[in-house]
Parts: structure tokens; C-alpha cells; sequence
């Protein structure tokens, strides 16, 4: 009975029932009149676009892309997919100069890192600020992330040797936050590993995921990153036959599912042999694997899960983890959009909406008080940092923090 | 991972099983693919005139506050239904005529709330009707797109607006003893129908909108909260592919978002709704559940399906999972020992529940008690 699988249309838009659900909890639409909302920017649009382009909509732009309508939707429809496409092959405008910029994460990464404490600097002054504000439309509230002086991936060569000698091994996938802004992640990640019996190894040479690509109208580019990294990605699984894990929500939901689905990068033979390391962790403790605790922590955590990881339904992971270290207060946060979306938020025109959509999400951390958020994504870590001042860390370097060493 | 019970169906049946089992000390994970049939749900829960104090409580403990009293409700179209038990801001009357004279009021450029019906309708019962639309300048910012000023943009102002609204109406009151609001208040607050209610002299009378409902969101939202509260696991917008069965035992299940990693349980329940949730699914030729491949009442030529009359009670809606006396699903004929079917997709929910929500809590409060006696 394959008949209503021949019958599936792109994206399964003609799965919609027109029941709304989707626009109830849509966190833009909720903050900006000038977005159509996901059912008509999305299912109801499409019908329209598909008869006539002269039907797509700029104001498709203000989507977030955070995925909230595809998991509330109850019929199966991938809106955010559906809005995305439409973006891809309708959308002629030339991207912005200031998008470039923002959506070029590795380039950036790549001029900063030399130069990291005089960028760091310049960045963090009111001036540079103003300036960028003016010229550039990017606004002048946002704090931007400070790049390291070492990448991740040159700290990593270094301890090829001794990483080589676990008995098991995995290749990470850091993209470009842990390389050139939070090393620190990528270090505790290896310790967690380490403590496993894992070895860490990089894959030869990874590019930026593209997620910023597709979001500022540079598919294209997207598209090549996409089918380097699926080279790459293959060689480790399907050649060596590594497991490859991620710390980024994103990233990895972007290998998984954008690459087919929004850029046609096909992804099958790789796609399960890459998980969250959070995900990889639990598993190898459900196998009988055991952490070592310090008996000397106590934190009061608020865990955030952020929208990319509730798409990949994986967030049960980090919950479990965290509820597994014994001085661990767990607090789960009420599932919410943080508001900034990647890049989205650091453009000045979305200044204000991407606030007003963090809001609940800010009073929720403030009413709870916690000593740390948790939370695997690193554009909601800048968002929640900067408006509420608690400090937010990955859950793996949670665990890291807690862990008990026998040696060193 | 391993779970006591795993519910696949995060809806209402899903919620009160998981919360009663969660409050029992089980350990619980919800599978729930996509949001749920609370999202349509007019208020009224059941017209069973038999109180289960038990159904209230465990309501009030989520903060979602309910009352038995059997009688009538107001239909979004006018029209007066059976109803016992409700949310406390949904009415119930003991006769069709309540009141003289009311005023319905309406906010301009909002679509979803059929003030004319409801006028037609009351004046059948001999109230005389006066239909009037606000026009708040906070919600003009909504009007700019007409396709989206539904209820729950409007109640995410009025949760904040709701005292301005209580004005307007106040001057446009004269001597009716009635008045008409849509369900658009306390979405985030469950306390603002009452605040609503307390602030104007006169009888009100919340009825119900287009989808989204309102009231139905606030009831699920505060459900989940309490279910997680008691350390429930809710996996949000993931569906169960494939289950894993030996023997009439299910093992386990496996889901689209955690594919090979499959979640285990000593007992699972199903409750993943009808037609529209696709826990029941047609095709030309036969009607199915999906996952279990359960055994399905429904007739089997497809035209005795539905009646063309729409209006009229439709066959197909009584389609549904068999199941033993005690809930046991039913597999080629055989009781599945540790699957148990709660809520819509049993179909056929019995007269006397008079509506599918009530079916479902009771349902779902039964497979709970089984689960924990055994």
C-alpha cells in the first residue's frame, strides 16, 4: 500500500489541515505584525508560490527558522522546511555585505584568531559598536563572542598521540564556535571522553556547517560546505568506522536535516553515525560505562533546551545527564525560543523582536535563580547571557566540571 | 532508555495517565507527535451526569479548575448541548433560557468569533440581542494581517489589556443581564475569566472561537508543566515508528528522532488519538492503526463509511481499536499483555460519555489503575 507515499508532496504540505496549531507557537509571530505567520508563509503560501513566484513573500525573512512549527504541527508538515525552500529558490536579492560578515563564521574565525585579544578588544568597545551600528545595521546591545588566540583544532593536534592510545575512538565534529571562540568546550568534551576510555581524533579538515549561509541567502556556498563536509564526514564513518560526535544543537541538526532536505546534500550514509556527544555519553553509561562524580559539587541548574535540539528530540539526553550528576539541583526550563536565532538577533532590524521573544524565557531563569543555565547551543548562551547575566554552559562541560579524576 | 510506562500520545488521555502514574512514583516518558486535540477543545468535557471527584482534583492539582454541574453549555454556533462537567470558565446552565437580555461583544477585524450565530441562537431561546465590536487600538498592530488575528494573538494582549477591555464594556452595558465575550482571556493567567467575571455587573459568558482554543491551550500547557513537575519525561513532536513485540509483550519502541536507540518499558500505553492524529488511518481499501497493527472495528465496505448528511452522526467516527474489558489492546484476535489503548483512537467512545474528553480521562484513569494494580 505505497499509495499515499507516492503521493507525498515536497516538504508533506499537503498534509496541512489549515488547524492553526502551528501559528499558536510561532515566537514570531508573536512579537512582529509584519511576518505572515508560519501556516501562511508556509503551507498556505507554498500553494500560491507553486501556481505563480510572483507570490513569494520578503517578509519570509523574518522566519526564524527554530523549527517550533514543525514540532508542534500534529500532521507532519515541515513548514519551517517549506519556508526555507521558498527563500532558497525565490529569494534574487543579493545577500547584504553585513550578512556576508555574519554568516561567514570560518572566514572570520580564520582573520580573528591571529589577532584575537586586539579584535576582542575592538569589538567590546562602545565605539566599534556605534560604528558597526550605523554602517554595518548590526546592533549596537549585542555583545559579540570573543575569539580565542588557539584553536581548538591546533590544541587537539597536539595531543594526536596520547588521544590515539584510548582503546576506542571518535572523531568530533566542533565547528567553528568551539574552534575559534570556546575552545574550552572542545577540552572538556576530550576530558568526558577521555574519563569514557575514548579517544578523541578531528576529521581532516571540517568546514563551518553553512547554517548561517542558508539563513542569509548564500545556499550556494551552503551547498559546497554541505558536500565537503559529507566527504568528510564518510571518510571517517563509513572508512574508518568512527562514531563522529557534535556539541552544537545546530550544527548537528543541520548535517542531519537541512543538508537533504533544504540543500538535497544526501546524507543517508552518514546521517546515523553521528551523534550529540551528549547522546553518545548516555549510551555508553546505559551500556555500563561509569563517571566519577565529585562529591563536592553542588549547582543549582536551569536547563534550556534550545528549539534545534527539541527538533531533534534529543534534549532527554542532556536532561538525563545532568540529572545524573548527585549535586546537581535540576531545574527544566519551559520550552522556549531564546529569541536570537544564529544571526538573526545581531541584525539591527531584529533587535527588538528577538528580546521581546526571549522575554518569557529571561523572567522564567530570573524567577528561578539558578547558578548555572545549561543549555547546548552557543548563539542561545550569547542571547541568555547578555539578558539576563547568568551564566549559561553546554552540559558537557557541566560534566567536565564535575567529574572526578583519579589521575593528574 | 527504560521507562516504567511509555504513553505514546501526548494529549489529554496521555497527560492523566502519565500524571497519575508519575504521582504513583512510576517513572513515565510521553511520546507525543506534534501538539494535540486540546488544541480544538470547546471546554466542555463530558455530559455524563455521574461526578468522579477524582477527574477534579487531579485538574485542580495542574491548576486547571473544573466544575460538575449537568446542564446545557453554549456551542460557539448558538446552539445549547448536554454537558456535565467543564472548565470553571466555560458555562453551564441548567435550562437553554439563562437570561433576558445580552449584549455580545466582539473585537473589530476578529474573524473567528460568530457573534451572529450566537445572536440567532439566544433569541431562539427568547433573550433579545445586542451585537457590538471594540475597536482597542492595542490590537490594531494585529489587524494589519487579517489571516492571523486569531484567539491566541488576541489573548496574549488580553492577558495584559484585560481591565481595558472590562471598561469598554462597562460604558456599552445598559440594562442587559448578559454578556457575551469570546474565549480569548487567560491564556498565560488562569486567573482573568474570573477576574473578568468579578468587574462586570452582569451575567458573562465566555464562548467559544475558531481554533486555537484558548482555554484548551492553558489546560494542556498547565498539564505538562505539572507532569514534568513530577519528573515525567515529554519527548515534544517525535513519533513512534516501529514497536518491538514478542510473545503479545512489547518490548520496545522505536522513534523517528532517536532511530536506533529505542526506549523500553514494562508497560505502554496508547493513546494517539483518531483519524486526525493519525492514531486511526485510512486508505481506499482498509482502516488502520499504524504502529501496533492492532485489530480495528470499522465496516468494511467503504461506502457505509461516512454519512453524506455532514450534519448527521458519521460512522467513521465510531471506527476504533479493540480492546478487552480492561483495556488490553487486541492483536489478531489476542490481548496484548502489557499494551493498554486509552482515549479516541478506541473510537466508538460510548453515548453515555456524551463527549471524546471525557472518554479519554476515564480511559486513561483506568489503564493507570490497571497498570499500577498488576
Amino acid at each position: 500500500m505505497k499509495l499515499q507515499e507516492y503521493t507525498r508532496s515536497h516538504h508533506n504540505f499537503e498534509e496541512c489541515m489549515k488547524c492553526t496549531v502551528c501559528t499558536a507557537f510561532c515566537p514570531v509571530l508573536q512579537a512582529n505584525p509584519l511576518y505572515p505567520g508560519p501556516k501562511q508563509a508556509g503551507p498556505d503560501g507554498e500553494r500560491l508560490r507553486l501556481k505563480d513566484p510572483y507570490f513569494f513573500n520578503q517578509a519570509l525573512k523574518y522566519c526564524l527558522n527554530c523549527k517550533r512549527c514543525e514540532v508542534a504541527c500534529p500532521s507532519g508538515v515541515n513548514v519551517a522546511d517549506l519556508i526555507q525552500s521558498a527563500r532558497i529558490k525565490y529569494d534574487q536579492t543579493p545577500p547584504k555585505f553585513r550578512d556576508t560578515l555574519l554568516a561567514s563564521t570560518d572566514m572570520m574565525g580564520t582573520l580573528a584568531r591571529p589577532v584575537a585579544p586586539l579584535v576582542n578588544f575592538a569589538t567590546g568597545l562602545g565605539v566599534t559598536k556605534t560604528v558597526m551600528d550605523v554602517t554595518l545595521k548590526i546592533d549596537r546591545h549585542r555583545t559579540f563572542p570573543k575569539y580565542a588566540g588557539r584553536s581548538f583544532e591546533s590544541w587537539l593536534k597536539r595531543r594526536r598521540k596520547e588521544q590515539a592510545a584510548f582503546p576506542e575512538q571518535v572523531a568530533y565534529y566542533h565547528g567553528c564556535y568551539v574552534n575559534y571562540n570556546n575552545p574550552q568546550l572542545g577540552k572538556d568534551l576530550v576530558k568526558v571522553l577521555n574519563a569514557l576510555g575514548v579517544g578523541v581524533q578531528l576529521l581532516e579538515k571540517e568546514k563551518c556547517c553553512g547554517i548561517a549561509l542558508i539563513t542569509n541567502g548564500m545556499s550556494a556556498k551552503a551547498r559546497k560546505n554541505a558536500e565537503h563536509n559529507i566527504g568528510q564526514l564518510r571518510q571517517a564513518i563509513v572508512d574508518k568506522g568512527l562514531k563522529v560526535v557534535t556539541s552544537s544543537s545546530t550544527c548537528t541538526l543541520t548535517i542531519r536535516e537541512e543538508y537533504p532536505n533544504l540543500l538535497g546534500v544526501d546524507n543517508a550514509e552518514v546521517r546515523d553515525s553521528m551523534l550529540m556527544a551528549t547522546r553518545f555519553i548516555y549510551e555508553k553509561l546505559e551500556k555500563g560505562a561509569q563517571l566519577k562524580f565529585r562529591a563536592d559539587y553542588h549547582k543549582k541548574i536551569a536547563y534550556h533546551t534550545p528549539c534545534h535540539l527539541e527538533k531533534l528530540g534529543w534534549g532527554i539526553f542532556s536532561e538525563k545527564l545532568l540529572q545524573m550528576i548527585p549535586g546537581v539541583e535540576f531545574i527544566l526550563l519551559d520550552s522556549n525560543c531564546c529569541g536570537i536565532a544564529g544571526t538573526y538577533g545581531f541584525k539591527k532590524e531584529n533587535y527588538k523582536v528577538s528580546q521581546a521573544i526571549g522575554e518569557p524565557l529571561f523572567a522564567q531563569i530570573r524567577s528561578v535563580n539558578p547558578d548555572i543555565v545549561a543549555c547546548d547551543c552557543e548563539t542561545c548562551k550569547w542571547q541568555i547571557e547578555m539578558s539576563t547575566g547568568y551564566t549559561v554552559m553546554n552540559p558537557i562541560s557541566i560534566l567536565a566540571e564535575a567529574l572526578e579524576l583519579n589521575e593528574k | 532508555m527504560k521507562f516504567d510506562t511509555v504513553i505514546i500520545g501526548g494529549g489529554l488521555a496521555g497527560m492523566v495517565a502519565g500524571i497519575t502514574l508519575q504521582k504513583a512514583g512510576q517513572q513515565t516518558a510521553i511520546i507525543s507527535t506534534g501538539q494535540n486535540a486540546l488544541h480544538f477543545f470547546s471546554g466542555s468535557f463530558e455530559s455524563l451526569k455521574e461526578a468522579n471527584p477524582r477527574i477534579v482534583e487531579l485538574f485542580s492539582e495542574a491548576g486547571v479548575r473544573l466544575h460538575y454541574k449537568p446542564g446545557v453549555w453554549l456551542t460557539p454556533l448558538g446552539k445549547f448541548r448536554e454537558s456535565a462537567l467543564s472548565l470553571e470558565d466555560v458555562d453551564i446552565f441548567p435550562t437553554p433560557q439563562f437570561g433576558r437580555k445580552a449584549l455580545i461583544v466582539n473585537f473589530l477585524g476578529y474573524h473567528d468569533f460568530f457573534s451572529s450565530f450566537l445572536a440567532e441562537g439566544l433569541e431562539k431561546q427568547g433573550m433579545s440581542c445586542r451585537v457590538r465590536f471594540l475597536n482597542l487600538p492595542e490590537l490594531e498592530i494585529l489587524q494589519q494581517s487579517p489571516s492571523e488575528m486569531r484567539s491566541v494573538q488576541i489573548a496574549r494582549t488580553m492577558d495584559k489589556l484585560w481591565e481595558k477591555v472590562v471598561q469598554e464594556v462597562r460604558v456599552l452595558l445598559k440594562d442587559e443581564d448578559t454578556v457575551l465575550l469570546p474565549q480569548v482571556f487567560g491564556l498565560q493567567d488562569p486567573s482573568v475569566p474570573g477576574r473578568v467575571r468579578s468587574s462586570i455587573p452582569a451575567r458573562v459568558v465566555f464562548a467559544g472561537t475558531l481554533p486555537p482554543s484558548v482555554p484548551g491551550i492553558r489546560t494542556i500547557i498547565l498539564l505538562k508543566q505539572r507532569y514534568q513537575l513530577l519528573g515525567g519525561t515529554y519527548m515534544m513532536g517525535d513519533e513512534v515508528v516501529r514497536a518491538h513485540t514478542h510473545e503479545g509483550v512489547v518490548h520496545s519502541v522505536a522513534t523517528k528522532n532517536l532511530d536506533n536507540h529505542y526506549i523500553e518499558a514494562n508497560n505502554f500505553i496508547l493513546c494517539t488519538g483518531g483519524f486526525f492524529s493519525k492514531g486511526l488511518v485510512s486508505n481506499p481499501f482498509q482502516v488502520y492503526e499504524p504502529i501496533f497493527g492492532l485489530d480495528v472495528s470499522y465496516q468494511e465496505d467503504r461506502n457505509l463509511w461516512y454519512n453524506p448528511s455532514f450534519q448527521e452522526d458519521q460512522p467513521y467516527m465510531h471506527f476504533g481499536v479493540k480492546a478487552d474489558e480492561n483495556l488490553h489492546a487486541i492483536q489478531d484476535g489476542k490481548a496484548l499483555e502489557n499494551l493498554y489503548v486509552a482515549g479516541s483512537v478506541l473510537g466508538d467512545t460510548h453515548p453515555e460519555f456524551g463527549t471524546a474528553a471525557g472518554a479519554a480521562i476515564r480511559t486513561a484513569l483506568h489503564v493507570a489503575d490497571e497498570i499500577l494494580q498488576n
